[in-house]
């Protein structure tokens, strides 16, 4: 009796990391989408006499700036507002993207096989074999910082986990029998493709959505902080953390605020990717 | 065995000419000429002309192609304007400074990683187990530049007792090494007891322990030895996530390694510079992958039998 037990205990675990998720996003999703408007953020403004002031300040308008100005004296909050709809954006923007190309490739590799799986998953091994951070810093130096950019960077960098989780699925499932029953009835490939093996592949690549998401934002982040990634117009967390660098004697808080708001948000993606997965889907651990 | 390594081999090759083949179809895939691409709007022509000739930019891309395949086999990445010195040679002089900064985060992570992930094993969904997962996770999610901040905000700023930048010595290394490790670290833990999770219950375990050995042999010797074979593995593939965070890390610290130069070279549009840095870095990953995949076929005889 005690496995079983000791089993339920862990599902409910499970439930209760997915809950913890689910609120910790849907804070930042709702912050993210209408906080702009309450707290607004114009990047051209400076106010040199509210420069580099502390959390809890009350400002020279009369607003109370919760996590304290920057460096021009502007709200570090309305700006972490900003920010927040900036990196989950480009971060649902770059799934969108990495998905489409990696659940194409993938499912042609995977259904029609032969020369063409060959070619394909070789070129995945290569590109495994580059560290992903590197080809993004490659081709985000040439094309320049701008938010297109970085969603197409992050994409080509990211594209590869999908590719493989549709052919598995597109694998193991071309030669099941209701596909073949499909077949026998006349269905054309596109059908077959489009009715019997896609469907397979939403579940799976849904919650290999989700754990890639936390990286995608982090990867951002880190683009933006080199300079590759948003222009410092767009302040996304990368590019505030980065400003904060030059004044961290004088002003700690520009630089970790952020930073704690962005671990924050990664940490709960990963346990409800982490979640889902384990719930979902043991098999794509490895990934 | 014989058969195995040079399959191997020449795996690695294959995939350092597909390397080399994506920098060359990325640079002539980005919208404009190559050569005032890489340049830069302050370039003057004849330095345009020059690098025109060098890229054999009039050729067919074909021919292209050729020349590029012959001057990477040259380890020829052309001049750094920016600097007045062979691209590669640059590159070389910064790599001691990356592996000496690699190589101490790979063992930090070992050394504080693996025991963390068989103690969080063998304490399966106990509190320990429970802490020691969500340290991996946090380890896992923190940016690594903005953790290299923190660090420095507390250690250099505030408490005074370490460099926050520059490099020198024994001092200069622990705070880039934090940095660099954590996320791997972290990784590892997770790995390690994954691994010891799946095997214990298996029967030569079993067999071990009905054999009274002590729990410390069962686990670390009898146990171990096949839960390292998926370790050693997503080990060599992590390892390029570690190279890739040296960049940013470089960067927070100003330590004076490859990733550095290449930020800086991004920053002067040096793209000479960059290719080399970018080649070089892959190629040590490949490298290790290879070191790698060797040691796995020592490890699990299976993998080296199943093609000869």
């Amino acid at each position: 009796m005690a496995a079983p037990v000791a089993a339920r205990r862990r599902t409910r675990a499970g439930s209760a990391r997915i809950r913890f998720g689910f609120a910790v996003i849907a804070v930042y999703v709702v912050a993210a989408a209408i906080g702009p408007w309450l707290f607004r953020y114009n990047p051209v403004d400076t106010r040199t006499a509210d420069r580099l002031k502390p959390p809890f300040t009350r400002l020279s308008d009369g607003s109370f700036a919760i996590f304290g100005t920057d460096q021009v004296g502007q709200d570090l909050f309305a700006q972490m507002l900003q920010g927040a709809r900036i990196s989950i954006a480009v971060g649902l923007a770059t799934l969108v993207l990495a998905g489409t190309i990696g659940v194409t490739i993938g499912l042609a590799a995977g259904y029609f096989g032969g020369w063409l799986d060959g070619v394909l998953m070789r070129l995945a091994d290569i590109q495994l074999a580059f560290p992903s951070i590197l080809l993004a810093i490659f081709i985000a130096a040439l094309l320049g910082p701008s938010v297109v950019n970085v969603v197409i960077v992050l994409a080509v960098a990211n594209w590869v986990t999908f590719a493989r989780v549709a052919r598995g699925q597109a694998l193991a499932t071309r030669r099941r029998e209701f596909v073949d029953a499909s077949r026998t009835l006349g269905a054309g490939t596109w059908r077959l493709i489009t009715r019997c093996v896609l469907p397979a592949c939403v579940a799976p690549v849904l919650v290999v959505a989700t754990v890639e998401i936390g990286h995608v934002i982090l990867a951002e982040a880190s683009l933006s902080f080199l300079g590759l990634g948003t222009p410092a117009s767009t302040p996304s967390w990368g590019v505030t953390i980065a400003n904060g660098r030059n004044y961290l004697a004088d002003a700690w808080w520009i630089s970790t605020i952020p930073g704690i708001a962005l671990a924050f948000l990664v940490i709960s993606l990963g346990v409800l990717g982490d979640a889902l997965r384990d719930r979902y889907d043991p098999r794509l651990r490895s990934l | 065995m014989g058969a195995y390594v040079v399959r191997r081999l020449f795996f690695s090759l294959f995939v350092l000419w597909g390397a080399v083949t994506i920098i060359f179809v990325v640079l002539r895939l980005v919208p404009g000429d190559p050569a005032y691409i890489m340049l830069g709007p302050d370039a003057d022509q004849a330095q345009v002309a020059a690098l025109r000739a060098q890229l054999g930019l009039d050729q067919s891309l074909i021919q292209q192609y050729a020349t590029y395949l012959a001057n990477v086999v040259h380890l020829d990445f052309g001049e750094s304007f920016r600097l007045n010195a062979d691209s590669m040679s640059l590159v070389l002089q910064r790599v001691p400074a990356t592996i000496q900064l690699a190589t101490t985060a790979l063992l930090l992570s070992l050394l504080i990683g693996l025991p963390l992930g068989v103690i969080a094993a063998l304490r399966a969904h106990s509190w320990v187990d429970r802490a020691i997962s969500v340290f991996s996770l946090m380890g896992q999610s923190t940016p690594s530049f903005w953790l290299g901040i923190v660090l420095i905000l507390v250690f250099a700023r505030g408490l005074k007792v370490l460099p926050s930048a520059g490099s020198g010595s024994w001092a200069h290394l622990v705070l880039p090494t934090i940095t660099l490790a954590l996320p791997f670290l972290a990784i590892l833990v997770r790995l390690t007891r994954s691994g010891l999770l799946e095997v214990v219950h298996e029967g030569y375990v079993q067999t071990a322990r009905a054999k009274g050995l002590s729990e410390a042999i069962v686990v670390l010797v009898h146990a171990m030895r096949n839960a390292l074979i998926p370790i050693v593995t997503v080990v060599g593939l992590q390892f390029g996530a570690l190279l890739g965070g040296t960049v940013i890390v470089e960067t927070v610290f100003a330590w004076p390694g490859v990733g550095r130069l290449l930020i800086d070279s991004i920053g002067r549009r040096d793209y000479g510079v960059v290719q080399a840095s970018i080649l070089l870095v892959a190629t040590i990953f490949v490298l290790i992958n290879l070191l790698v995949d060797l040691l796995y076929g020592f490890l699990d005889p299976r993998v080296r039998l199943a093609g000869d």
